[in-house]
């Protein structure tokens, strides 16, 4: 998807690898949950155009689109091309042909829905070493990479889309000359939030900051994120995404 | 009893019911299952700073979960995670075992390689062997260690999957997942 092109805000040298990212699959539940879609009846039309956006989205931030994610836009594409043509009449019997086309769709993303749910419980449990432990227990430098659990990637880049859609478009030549590199934006980042604490999202972004200043500093936060340097949280739904420092960094 | 809470207490895995009888070869096994349950629930019940627990096959103290914090800084650790993408895969084995990488993949529709692969590191996931299918496919199963991690007794006792209609809180699909699965409820396993 456009890899070669060059990038508009000339941060081409940084491939984003996130693996946030749970795929396809789990962008479509996000997407039909926050619509309140009915999994049996989802509007595909409707959904393929905001699973479209999403994957511009993360182009935007270079983020590596995974080939499955394409595979599924092929897959939505097909499903909307088969609703629109007539359903053929049932001839000797066999019911096959009335199926709606996306049934299928909807079983895979029950399926899976099932194990994110398994998943959720399981990380529940009194685990060794977290919550629970042995006598003299043998102690492991913890290497784990976990990003973050309070708040779906997904909120974040939907808060993120809003005000990247706000931000003034600047012209492109002057852009490349004078922006700070990512690293820069990370460093001033994490000092920023280091300082206060706890900041709300929004306020990252100053009003009338440039497109590439909006989504560099959006691509330092994910990175702060990855590092767990920060951590995310969001009251409800639709409330106030707030980024703490975390302490024990 | 005491012989056994000494035992339970010193060793270094689970101990099984059968370690307890090699070492007691006078009681009977029924007495020392009474023992161990009673064990269990005299440590349930007084609030001390253990427990003893059924884990992977065996029995063994593990300190109590409301206490972790203080631990994790005496040990100067901070809490182990799994990202999502190692939990859903761990359910996915877990749950489906024994399950080849395409199994796992089908049901996440996104590459599992990486995180099948430190699930190995970790040692909570094993390959058990090969699928007798052209390409012979690795087939991976849970191990030992996840059922210690977990603090799970076996397999079984896993908590049973969600059915379809409990999915989705909001209940609105109630109606059609009755009506899809009235009478073919052999899909859904």
């Amino acid at each position: 998807m456009g890899t070669d092109t060059e990038h508009p805000f000339g941060i081409d040298r940084y491939t984003v690898k996130l693996d946030i990212f749970e795929g396809p699959l789990d962008l479509l539940l996000y997407l039909v949950k926050k619509n309140e879609y009915d999994i049996f009846d989802i509007p595909i039309a409707r959904i393929t155009e905001q699973y479209m956006e999403h994957l511009e989205l993360m182009r935007v931030l270079n983020l590596d689109i995974a080939g499955e994610y394409l595979v599924m836009a092929a897959t939505l594409a097909h499903i909307k091309s088969k609703m629109l043509l007539p359903v053929p009449e049932p001839e000797d019997g066999e019911g096959d042909e009335g199926e709606d086309p996306r049934m299928e769709l909807a079983m895979r993303l029950l399926e899976y829905q099932r194990f994110k749910d398994a998943a959720q419980t399981l990380s529940t449990f009194d685990i060794l070493m977290r919550d629970v432990f042995l006598k003299g227990a043998e102690v492991e430098r913890d290497t784990s990479e976990e990003v973050l659990e309070d708040l779906s990637i997904y909120e974040l880049v939907m808060a993120f889309r809003k005000i990247l859609l706000e931000a003034p478009k600047d012209s492109f030549h002057e852009i490349i000359v004078e922006e700070m590199s990512l690293q820069e934006h990370i460093d001033d980042l994490e000092r920023v939030i280091a300082a206060k604490r706890e900041v709300v999202f929004v306020d990252l972004f100053p009003r009338g900051a440039s497109r590439s200043t909006v989504v560099l500093t959006f691509l330092a936060l994910l990175e702060l994120i990855r590092n767990t340097r920060v951590r995310i949280y969001q009251a409800d739904t639709f409330g106030v995404i707030r980024i703490y420092w975390r302490e024990d960094s | 009893m005491g012989i056994i809470e000494a035992l339970v207490f010193a060793s270094e895995r689970p101990i099984r019911e059968d370690d307890i009888k090699k070492v007691l070869p006078a009681v009977k096994p029924k007495d020392i299952r009474e023992a161990l349950q009673d064990l269990i629930e005299i440590h349930d019940k007084n609030s001390g700073g253990m427990y003893i627990t059924q884990v992977a096959g065996g029995y063994q103290f593990r300190t109590r979960a409301e206490f972790s914090q203080y631990i994790r800084s005496l040990l100067e650790i901070k809490p182990k995670r799994l990202s999502r993408a190692a939990m859903e895969t761990l359910s996915i084995v877990a749950y489906r075992q024994p399950v080849t990488r395409q199994d796992i993949e089908r049901l996440r529709g996104v590459d599992s390689g990486g995180v099948l692969k430190l699930l190995l590191d970790r040692k909570l996931l094993k390959i058990m062997g090969k699928q007798d299918i052209p390409g012979k496919p690795l087939i991976y199963g849970t191990t030992k260690e996840f059922l210690e991690t977990f603090g799970l007794k076996d397999l079984t006792s896993l908590p049973s999957l969600k059915e379809m209609n409990e999915l989705f809180d909001e209940g609105e699909i109630e109606q059609q997942t009755s009506l899809l699965f009235g009478d073919e409820d052999t899909q859904t396993e």
